[in-house]
């Protein structure tokens, strides 16, 4: 009897079940979160000391080049916090996971914000490049969409005062975009080389040397765990301030409860 | 167990009700009266819990065995009285083609005391008046499970006393009726479930 | 089948009943278009180059004034609640509400585009391609934009909200309704490929946009 008991107890969870409660996510985030966070701190910060004081000026770009160690990690990342959205959506819609929805309303603004970031260092960055701040370059027009659908999907869930209704109609639209952006880049693509083909500037992988291709990965990988800390971060929020409305909720139905039961006292 | 805007409304009920025979729900404002409608006619799906639809035929989904007459009487302003319920009679998949289903359609009309009217764009037509063409689709589609959500509203007595001779002869004919009412609809024979405070416990049968 | 050709019929029988939507959109179309010249200066040579683009994006702001109220009039009457209990699946009624958009609404201003070339100056053989273009890529503003129009349903400033959520599903169609046009101004045989594309897109969207709205549709009916 015992050693059955005691197996079934303690065998292990998959990891997605142990996740998918929101105390044991709590717990485990409680934990991992502060680890991560010093780890991007390091690791950015090492990265940084890379772009500035170890990497060297291209000869052509001069120090503008090291706007890239920013940019290039932030558009990624811009990227990357849509495609965490998507997944959410789908664990949401199909498998209705508890902590989809926390995840893809968390992802939103860090995505939203890594896609800025990169907007913002690429028309710094192109201003004594191209000589303007902003070419209608496919590269740049499909990353501004990018953010527009960022921008819609908080928009959409701010404005439905439902919070289940929002977090299903958000991954609706989180999901068609997924189906639509593959679309919107191919499309953009083919547009600019209509119009202006000469603007568009690519770094071929290979083609860059060690000396600024080392810190430039430093840096992502640093920006990636930073995303994963503040995705994490915002979870823990979301969680947090789900239970808050819990409890005011109880609070209101305890109140309305006992003034009923005063009154059918005194009457 | 039902929940809605994140509030549990209804929980731990249970209840059957059998073809032929009609069950009133009462309860004060707020008792999960239209939940409860609307989780039956399939708009919520219930946290926990089934809702079914027995002896019916199993190659239609359930929600075609329902009519459900809700709050709004889903009248098109400027569709005509004949044209609202034509339109109603077709989608909804009236039965009978032709003649049969013009004669069904003018003696919904007629039972309803709308016949003069047909010809009036419903946005002319009184609240009341309104309401009976809402009704009035629950006679030109044969379906055997009507969901009324307080049907009475905006009906004087007479224009209620005929509603509850159409539920009866509905029921007498073998169909059933769930209708969520807070004034007695003066009906030949039905049950009565009361939903009680927020969380309901138990029920009928 | 017949409900879908039921619930057709009807919706275009209530478009032409009560008719202000498409005035409405008709009147922006002329507004908006009216409004470039004076914006940019009388220059014939520019406005005959940036004709077709502009024709192509204010029918897209006139579509979007439109779309609100594609789901919306049904939703407010308590139509929605009964047309969910029909025989027909809730995509098919999507896309038959979709599809009287495009007959009521997207084909009188794609038709509408012709006339108003006259005012920018458009040059006599881009006609029949903005036509063209317009007739193959307006299905898509219909059944994209029907996403937004079901997922803002009972929101808080549903209009402007649409306009946010569909302009990036829109930026497709636009540019290679716009790229079929100019690559036939420059080469007749250039036109196919673009068009083939904007026809594509169309279809697809036949596709997604039903069955993303009736997906939001069902969460409304909770």
């Amino acid at each position: 009897m015992k050693p059955m008991s005691t197996d079934a107890q303690t065998t292990p969870q998959s990891l997605t079940q142990r996740l998918a409660n929101p105390t044991r996510f709590m717990e485990l985030s409680g934990v991992i979160l502060p680890w991560l966070s010093a780890l991007a701190a390091g690791i950015i910060l090492y990265g940084l000391y890379l772009t500035f004081f170890v990497a060297p000026p291209d000869y052509q770009q001069g120090e503008t080049v090291k706007i890239m160690f920013i940019h290039v990690p932030s558009a990624w990342l811009g990227m990357m916090g849509y495609a965490m959205i998507a997944i959410s959506s789908f664990g949401l819609l199909v498998f209705r996971h508890p902590l989809a929805d926390v995840s893809a309303k968390a992802a939103a603004p860090i995505g939203a914000a890594f896609t800025l970031l990169a907007l913002i260092t690429g028309s710094l960055w192109g201003k004594p490049m191209w000589g303007t701040y902003w070419v209608w370059d496919a590269r740049l027009t499909s990353v501004l969409i990018l953010f527009f659908l960022y921008l819609g999907l908080m928009a959409l869930r701010s404005s439905l005062d439902d919070e289940a209704l929002a977090a299903k109609q958000t991954a609706v639209l989180g999901l068609a975009g997924v189906v639509i952006l593959p679309i919107i880049k191919f499309s953009v693509d083919w547009w600019n080389t209509l119009h202006q083909p000469a603007s568009v500037v690519k770094m071929g992988g290979p083609a860059i040397h060690p000396s600024i291709l080392y810190p430039l990965i430093i840096n992502a990988v640093g920006f990636s765990i930073l995303f994963l800390a503040l995705h994490m971060k915002g979870m823990r929020n979301e969680v947090l301030r789900r239970r808050v409305k819990a409890l005011r909720m109880a609070e209101v139905e305890q109140a309305a409860r006992g003034r009923e039961a005063s009154t059918a006292a005194s009457g | 167990m039902v929940a809605r805007g994140g509030r549990r409304i209804i929980d731990g009920l249970s209840f059957a009700v059998q073809s032929g025979e009609a069950l009133l729900l009462t309860g004060r404002n707020g008792a999960g009266k239209t939940t409860l409608i609307r989780a039956l006619a399939g708009y919520l799906s219930p946290l926990s819990g089934t809702i079914r639809i027995d002896g019916f035929d199993d190659e239609r989904e359930p929600r075609e065995a329902c009519h459900y007459v809700g709050h709004l009487d889903a009248n098109k302003a400027s569709l005509t009285v004949l044209e609202n319920l034509r339109f109603w009679q077709s989608y909804l998949g009236g039965e009978g083609s032709g003649t049969m289903a013009e004669e069904c359609l003018w003696a919904a009309l007629e039972r309803f005391g709308l016949d003069p009217l047909a010809e009036i764009p419903a946005g002319y037509l009184s609240a009341g008046q309104k309401r009976r063409l809402g009704l009035a689709r629950l006679l030109v589609a044969r379906r055997p499970v009507w969901l009324l959500d307080e049907p009475t509203v905006s009906l004087d007595a007479q224009s209620t006393a005929l509603l509850a001779k159409i539920i009866d002869t509905h029921v007498a004919d073998g169909g059933l009726v769930v209708a969520a009412t807070h004034l007695p609809l003066g009906l030949g024979d039905a049950r009565e479930l009361r939903l009680g405070d927020g969380v309901n416990q138990g029920g009928a049968q | 089948m017949s409900g879908f050709l039921t619930l057709l019929k009807r919706d275009l029988l209530l478009a032409v009943r009560e008719g202000g939507a498409l005035g409405t959109a008709l009147g922006f179309y002329l507004i908006v278009v009216t409004l470039m010249p004076l914006g940019l200066g009388p220059d014939l040579n520019l406005l005959t180059r940036i004709a077709p683009g502009v024709l192509w994006v204010a029918l897209l702001l006139a579509a979007l004034l439109s779309l609100p109220r594609l789901f919306e009039a049904d939703h407010d009457d308590g139509s929605l609640d009964v047309l969910a209990l029909g025989g027909l699946p809730l995509e098919l009624m999507a896309a038959s509400k979709a599809l009287a958009h495009w007959l009521s609404t997207g084909i009188p201003l794609a038709l509408m585009a012709p006339v108003l070339g006259i005012l920018l100056n458009l040059e006599a053989r881009a006609y029949p391609l903005v036509i063209a273009t317009m007739l193959a890529g307006t299905p898509a503003i219909s059944f994209l934009g029907s996403i937004g129009a079901a997922l803002t349903l009972k929101t808080r400033r549903g209009g402007l909200l649409l306009a946010l959520l569909v302009l990036p599903f829109y930026v497709p169609t636009l540019i290679f309704g716009i790229s079929a046009i100019s690559a036939a101004l420059l080469a007749p045989d250039g036109f196919l490929a673009s068009f083939l594309i904007l026809t594509a897109i169309s279809l697809v969207a036949m596709v997604l946009g039903p069955v993303a709205a009736a997906a939001a549709l069902r969460q409304h009916m909770h």
